[in-house]
């Protein structure tokens, strides 16, 4: 644009109009390259959070067409659901603050780990605290079943019951006392996921130069070296470990469901906020309270999330 | 300089030093490996084995008699269990292909082509790695249901081929590329399309690796498209299945054993497929951070 106003009359204009096309066809062709990706981004992320917006101020039975509520849904979630504000919600912030830090700290303390080993050792080591996050949690709840089966021949029962540590089996998944800490140690078990790879390169890519530099400056010790210049060098890393890991929190929690088999889970015990939206939305055929349950999550994971970019975040 | 060090991390040889990380990381990574290790050995039991009492956590004389049961199995409908598996695999190289076709072509126009709405467009995926499918699964139903998908194989493969983190990646490694090798390309006559494929996607192979992965991991571990969008039992996925293994075997010792090959059937290929293409992906990772 700067070369239009530069120049004046008739000579120039071919050569305006030949950069405003080549601008006009390099937009087009940007598009073209967009095009598969944002229709497909549009009908399964955009409507679907614009129209569970939508649906929240309905009621939907899915039979009958929904019908404007208003603000009813929020109001009877925050009114009215005993279940809600006595289960679903505390249970909710007991297992994300349980998961989420810890298993964000611990991903980056061992990803911190890993990178004072050399290479060799740290690939292998680095795979068998990775594997876990593969395994689907669908094909590891048959596996999680068997080790807390809850007679005496369960796995884990048969152990603690060997060693003297329990009198009589423990019902793991099934009991309201137990299953809570089952799911938060299962899914602290596969918490070590994308966001702990990320973090494991972030480390290792640190210009060993900063060290240096740092260590003139005054540090004196290992923990001040990583709060003063491997955390700051690797903010990026950070964050991005940090959106995974609320995401991967919030997102854990059908294995409630899958470990004790229903839903609601036992008492409530282990009901999560997406446990409360299938049971809602597949169960009671509820599909516009679902939504206001679905969005107050949405905002939930969107609040946490820039909390972590206010931590680690570019200042701008 | 006594107190320095910085040249530790990242160690080319083994030290002395390093003996209290290998005493805390080797205990560690061995109970981590415990379930999965546990996952093998369930799966390689034979039935007299599994019914001890009490109950052995390795296998002691190891069979292939649970896979070869849970592949000849069929399920109340009569479909065989190979139908389901075929199933996940057609679905999942779909998705695998044309995920990272178009994280590919997304990433590079947001990296390096020069159009009005870049930013915004980057930013909203950004915002949209934060996206919980399952939150949404609802209205996401009505949109399948709406465009005809239920009971389909486009079922299965286009909801997940929204992936933003694997655009997100594909682009933060395309910024890597100096614009000057594609503009010269450009210069020497060379369409776009043609760039993109000879110049493009070469670079990007660590990015297309991770992708790849990442997008096999979600397709490959997913049951919600056949619970929720097919209907037929000739339509869904080995996942699926899965599911339904998972509320039988609590009170069904024999099964466990037949469950357990089942799981590892989902855990090798991940498994695979991560050893093959890690340095790749810890290539990507390097450039994987938010701003």
């Amino acid at each position: 644009m700067n070369e239009a106003v530069q120049v004046t009359a008739a000579p120039a204009r071919p050569a305006v109009k030949r950069a405003m096309k080549r601008a006009t066809r390099e937009e087009l062709s940007a598009y073209a390259f967009l095009a598969p990706y944002l229709v497909l981004f549009t009908l399964f992320i955009v409507i679907p959070v614009g129209a569970a917006i939508g649906l929240s101020f309905t009621y939907f039975n899915t039979v009958q067409p929904p019908v404007f509520i208003g603000l009813q849904n929020y109001v009877n979630l925050l009114t009215q659901d005993s279940e809600f504000m006595m289960y679903v919600l505390p249970n909710t912030i007991k297992f994300a603050l349980i998961v989420g830090p810890g298993g964000y700290i611990l991903s980056f303390w061992l990803a911190w780990l890993l990178a004072q080993i050399p290479r060799r050792s740290r690939t292998v080591l680095a795979l068998a605290l990775y594997s876990p996050s593969m395994t689907a949690a669908v094909a590891m709840a048959v596996i999680w079943l068997t080790l807390f089966s809850g007679d005496s021949a369960g796995y884990l029962n048969a152990l603690m019951l060997k060693l003297n540590l329990i009198r009589e089996p423990i019902q793991w998944t099934q009991s309201p006392h137990y299953l809570m800490p089952v799911m938060i140690i299962v899914t602290l078990w596969n918490s070590m996921g994308v966001g702990f790879l990320a973090m494991l390169a972030g480390i290792l890519n640190i210009n060993k130069e900063m060290y240096e530099a740092g260590y003139m400056d005054g540090i004196k010790n290992r923990l001040q070296e990583v709060w003063y210049i491997t955390i700051p060098s690797m903010k990026p890393q950070m964050l991005f470990g940090a959106v995974m890991a609320v995401v991967g929190t919030f997102q854990a929690g059908e294995i409630g469901v899958q470990l004790s088999g229903t839903n609601p889970t036992p008492q409530y015990s282990g009901q999560l906020m997406i446990n409360h939206i299938a049971d809602y939305g597949f169960i009671r055929y509820d599909m516009g309270y679902a939504s206001a349950v679905s969005v107050v999550l949405l905002l939930i994971i969107y609040g946490v999330s820039k909390l972590a970019w206010r931590l680690f975040g570019d200042k701008d | 300089m006594a107190s320095f060090h910085g040249n530790k991390i990242n160690p080319s040889r083994y030290s002395l030093g390093q003996i209290k990380f290998f005493a805390f990381l080797i205990p560690l990574g061995l109970v981590m490996l415990l379930p999965i290790v546990f996952m093998f050995s369930q799966a390689l039991k034979p039935i007299d084995e599994l019914f001890l009492f009490p109950p052995t956590f390795l296998v002691r004389k190891p069979t292939l008699e649970n896979l070869v049961r849970l592949l000849s199995l069929k399920d109340m409908t009569v479909i065989p269990v190979t139908k389901y598996l075929f199933n996940s695999i057609v679905v999942s190289a779909a998705v695998v292909a044309l995920s990272l076709m178009t994280s590919a072509m997304t990433g590079y126009a947001l990296s390096k082509k020069r159009f009005r709405l870049r930013k915004l467009l980057f930013e909203i995926n950004t915002i949209a790695l934060m996206f919980v499918p399952a939150a949404v699964t609802i209205p996401r139903y009505l949109v399948v249901e709406k465009l005809g998908l239920i009971n389909t194989y486009w079922g299965h493969i286009l909801p997940l081929l929204a992936l933003p983190v694997g655009v997100f990646l594909v682009k933060q490694f395309v910024d890597q590329i100096p614009s000057e090798l594609i503009e010269a390309a450009a210069i020497d006559g060379a369409k776009d399309y043609v760039v993109f494929a000879r110049v493009v996607l070469p670079l990007i192979k660590p990015a297309m690796a991770t992708v790849a992965i990442l997008a096999f991991q979600t397709v490959w571990n997913n049951a919600e498209t056949s619970s929720l969008y097919m209907s037929k039992e000739t339509l869904k996925t080995f996942a699926f299945y899965m599911t339904t293994l998972s509320t039988t075997v609590g009170n069904n010792v024999a099964g466990q054993g037949v469950a357990a090959a089942a799981a590892l059937i989902m855990f090798i290929p991940n498994l695979i497929i991560f050893i093959l293409m890690q340095s790749k992906v810890m290539d990507t990772m390097a450039h994987s951070g938010l701003k």
